[in-house]
């Protein structure tokens, strides 16, 4: 009982040697740009700061990256979950091959799917030419960034909710039957409940991973000042007009978005144990 | 090799696993550290493998008399067995047999062929020669418990410490690795010390008794001794059934229910509030009133299923109590639920409340 | 923990054929099957057939040209160079915080366990943008880094800086459940029987984490090479020079030479289908790992055979 797994076991050698040489590499990989960055934004002016946050173009980019970004989350929890039902509840042919399938946005480098997402909804490409037509018009435009973060989201959703499916207790669904309760009701009224921390889990994963893409997204957006252009662009376009308190201000909102998503994440967290970037 | 420990203490956070053990145990003895779960008697046992350091400064252990306070684990030449066994999943039962040799310094390493025969005969000693080649998820519980057994054995430890040996087995597999464990300790006469949190097991193997509870020792004992002569209330209640009622020790006699005993001789002097203790068997079960003092009492339930019957009673004063008769008298007295009765104890044991003295005596 | 509990289950439902009422009517489960697959096949599965498509669009021999072009060779190079001091860098310090932070217990381990997380939640181009302040030439020590002639910024160091920043804690996460989950009486006992730490580290320890090990690896490994946001902000962009691969299929893309950055970019999807293919691998071994760790010592052995085989 005691002792048992990390309660003081100081007899096992190597804690202050791999201790130290974590933290070491913590705080210069680490901690010391974190900061650079907060000591440069905090020698910006109060009022300098907010102003640069609260210039239209800077406001309407922050607005896409998160907007967006919630977005693409939500969608991809609706689709996340039907995708991870019908891989957990459902056997057919090819379900493992889909199943691997899921993680692939997740090990594509984001250039690749950028480019690759670009092609295939340009008015020219193999989707954008049955889309244009209809008048919907996805590269180059706000649908086209939220189907790109859509696309880098899912992953997380799908690998947060199948073990938190596959870890349903039958005998709940069992019993909601024996209580009468239809499909329906048992879906509404007993599975998403119980699924609700996976499912909050997955979207503020997929919604954190979205806000700082960056990668996925320059290809398709077009990049329009006040229309398709996300934060972190104009942090890239600051950066390359030397504005560097501009740079550092935007940066320091994503920082601290980034920092209050991951201790939320950490409290809510349900167990899953890949693919958490 | 003997083992002794000297006023150990042990504080985890603001939690007092151990307060001021002291112990020890002589060469070739098997003697088990009893006592509920949280009464600090696995952190002992890790304190004397050197798994746990004590609190600074509070005491000594010593292996043959020496020092091995400031040894390292690996250099105190100690078997150990624990409590989930820790077999390494990656290696074959062979293989974990053989680690300890393997792992010694050059100098000191048997020849590959010296501990082949080692581990061949221990696996051998141990019963297990055909599992050799098998991984430790492939062997069922107790075969897993006798690797582990042969692991500590193989590096010729001068003594033995066993966590809840038995604690994850089944009933049936329990019981027949008890057995075999004491015969295997009578050939090897190794120096042995086990945890354990059952009492039976405790009592059947044990060739001395550690009776712990919340970090102190309770009683040091035959198991003979701690039976029959409790030191503690604590020992009383824990080894066994007991009835316990409330009374009052005057001037050499113990006053309870409508009982009047002599005074044990060490309570000849006190006057005070006590509680005496009758176990089960002790309480004679009468069908009618023999003259003496007697407790009337009503029968609630009879588990006449085993060696010996037990009854569940609730007394006239409301309270619940419980007898044991053998399948004989069951039979000649013809008792049924609900059957009045009279009991009488045949061997109290008091022990005077010291909170209470002088205060009503 | 994750993975094993999902062949546990797997076994579940297939052993209890289900009732009716306990799933959808079959025209529900088919247009949801259907459903998904449609999904599936136009978001992820499309995409990368058009990158191969795209890439071969010309022709065999346009797709060979283009990827023997100088710039492209080089850039190739300059991924193969990072990678090769990012990952076992990663490696090392994965090991060094699964050992602290996963056998042992201190105040301030469970901050420690959430910022490691950090590099991960962060944009890359904050990450970038980051190390500029630091290393450029008007950041913490650029300027005094370029008075002995170092140049970060800009230059091949800052490409590897920031790729180790984003790719640190890949190994560690991997590691430290699965280490967790072990527990350190398997140490406990090895000590005991007399190994010193490094016999214990290296016969008992790395054996039964090696395939959770293998796993952090192929996942660092595939952010290293693709890596984009945090590499394109210091790389400057030096064609030849400081261009790795994703960052030669955006110059090249954005001179309209398609065949020229598909080809590229088909290189870097062939390597996310190895890392795909090898996680599907590893994943059933590190579910086999974590399972036997949960059940060390008790007698429920034959579940586990059969879990693990899948």
């Amino acid at each position: 009982m005691f002792g048992w797994p990390r309660v003081s076991p100081r007899v096992l050698p190597g804690f202050g040697l791999t201790l130290g040489l974590t933290l070491l590499y913590w705080s210069l990989m680490v901690f010391l740009p974190v900061i650079a960055l907060l000591m440069r934004a905090a020698g910006i002016a109060w009022d300098q700061l907010l102003q640069t946050i609260t210039e239209p173009r800077v406001l309407a980019a922050l607005g896409l990256s998160f907007g967006g970004a919630a977005l693409a989350a939500a969608l991809d929890t609706v689709f996340g979950f039907m995708v991870a039902w019908v891989l957990v509840r459902y056997r057919f042919p090819g379900r493992r091959l889909l199943d691997a399938l899921i993680d692939l946005p997740f090990a594509m480098p984001t250039a690749v799917s950028g480019i690759a997402l670009t092609s295939l909804y340009a008015p020219s490409g193999w989707i954008g030419q049955w889309l244009v037509p209809l008048g919907i018009e996805v590269a180059y435009t706000r649908l086209g960034v939220v189907i790109a973060l859509m696309f880098i989201g899912l992953p997380f959703v799908v690998r947060t909710l199948q073990p938190a499916l596959e870890q349903l207790d039958p005998e709940l669904e069992e019993a909601a039957v024996c209580l009468g309760a239809g499909r329906w009701a048992t879906l509404w009224r007993v599975i998403l409940p119980t699924l609700r921390p996976a499912l909050l889990t997955g979207f503020s994963l997929a919604f954190s991973r979205a806000v700082g893409e960056y990668g996925t997204i320059v290809f398709i957006s077009g990049n329009l000042p006040m229309k398709t252009e996300i934060a972190p662009l104009l942090i890239v376009v600051k950066l390359e007009q030397y504005d560097y308190a501009g740079a550092a201000a935007i940066a320091v909102v994503m920082l601290v978005a980034a920092l209050l998503l991951l201790t939320l994440i950490h409290r809510w967290q349900t167990g899953y144990s890949f693919l958490r970037a | 090799m003997s083992i002794e420990v000297r006023h150990i203490s042990k504080t985890f956070g603001r939690f007092r696993v151990l307060r001021d053990v002291s112990l020890r145990v002589e060469t070739g003895e098997l003697v088990a550290l009893l006592g509920p779960s949280g009464s600090g008697k696995t952190t002992l046992l890790r304190i004397i493998a050197g798994l746990e350091q004590p609190d600074p400064g509070s005491g000594a252990i010593l292996f043959h008399d020496e020092d091995v306070a400031d040894q390292r684990v690996g250099d105190r030449a100690v078997g150990f067995v624990f409590q989930h066994y820790a077999l390494f999943r990656h290696m074959t039962v062979f293989e974990n047999i053989a680690f300890g040799l393997r792992v010694r310094p050059r100098r000191l390493r048997p020849s590959p062929v010296q501990i082949r025969q080692r581990v061949e005969w221990l696996l051998h000693l141990m019963q297990l020669d055909f599992l050799a080649d098998r991984y430790p998820h492939q062997l069922s519980g107790g075969q897993r418990q006798r690797v582990a057994l042969a692991r500590a054995l193989a590096i010729e430890p001068k003594v033995l410490l066993l966590d809840e040996p038995f604690g994850s087995l089944d009933a049936k597999v329990r019981q027949e690795l008890r057995g075999w464990l004491r015969r295997l300790h009578d050939e090897i006469k190794l120096t042995s010390l086990f945890v354990t949190h059952d009492q039976e097991e405790a009592l059947e193997l044990a060739d001395r008794i550690v009776v712990m509870n919340e970090g102190k020792i309770e009683q040091i004992g035959t198991p003979d001794e701690v039976f029959h002569s409790p030191k503690t209330e604590f020992v009383a209640c824990f080894l066994g059934q007991v009835n316990r009622f409330s009374g009052r020790l005057e001037r050499g006699k113990v006053h309870f229910a409508t009982f009047e005993w002599l005074a044990p001789p060490e309570a000849q002097e006190i006057s005070c509030l006590a509680n005496i203790f009758v176990r089960p068997h002790d309480l004679q079960v009468l069908v009618e009133p023999n003259g003496q003092p007697t407790l009337a009492a009503r029968i609630d339930h009879i588990h006449s299923a085993g060696p010996k019957v037990r009854l569940e009673l609730t007394a006239d004063n409301g309270q619940k109590l419980l007898a044991e008769i053998t399948q004989d008298q069951y039979r000649t007295k013809q008792l049924s639920v609900g059957s009045r009765v009279f009991l009488n104890p045949q061997n109290i044991k008091v022990f005077p409340l010291p909170s209470q003295e002088g205060g009503k005596g | 923990m994750a993975a094993s509990l999902r062949s546990n289950s797997r076994h579940h439902i297939r052993g209890h054929a289900p009732a009716s009422d306990l799933t959808e009517p079959w025209p529900i489960r088919l247009a949801l099957i259907l459903g998904t697959i449609l999904f599936l096949g136009l978001f992820l599965v499309l995409p990368l057939v058009a990158v191969f498509a795209q890439a071969l669009a010309k022709g065999w021999e346009a797709y060979q040209s283009a990827l023997c072009q100088p710039d492209t060779v080089s850039s190739i190079w300059l991924t193969l160079l990072t990678t090769a001091i990012c990952v076992p860098i990663g490696t090392l310090f994965g090991l060094a915080a699964a050992w602290c932070l996963g056998k042992f217990d201190f105040p301030g381990r469970k901050l420690l366990l959430a910022l490691l997380d950090l590099p991960l939640s962060v944009s890359p181009v904050v990450v970038g943008l980051m190390f500029v302040l630091v290393f450029g030439r008007h950041g913490w020590l650029g300027y005094w880094l370029e008075s002995y002639g170092i140049k970060i910024i800009f230059a091949v160091p800052g490409v590897v800086l920031v790729t180790l920043f984003v790719t640190g804690p890949y190994v560690a996460r991997e590691l430290i459940p699965l280490m967790e989950a072990q527990g350190t009486e398997a140490e406990e006992a090895a000590l005991v029987l007399g190994a010193n730490g490094w016999q214990t580290f290296w016969r008992v320890t790395l054996p039964q984490v090696k395939w959770g090990l293998l796993y952090g690896i192929i996942l660092c490994n595939a952010r290293a090479m693709g890596e984009f946001g945090a590499v394109s902000v210091v790389s400057g962009h030096i064609r030849g020079k400081t261009n790795t691969m994703p960052l030669q299929v955006e110059i090249l893309y954005n001179e309209y030479d398609f065949v020229g950055a598909f080809a590229v970019a088909s290189l870097l999807a062939g390597l996310a289908l190895i890392t795909l293919v090898l996680k599907t691998i590893l994943e059933s071994k590190t579910a086999h790992q974590m399972a036997l760790a949960q059940v060390s010592g008790p007698e429920t052995t034959v579940a586990i055979n059969s879990n693990g085989a899948t």
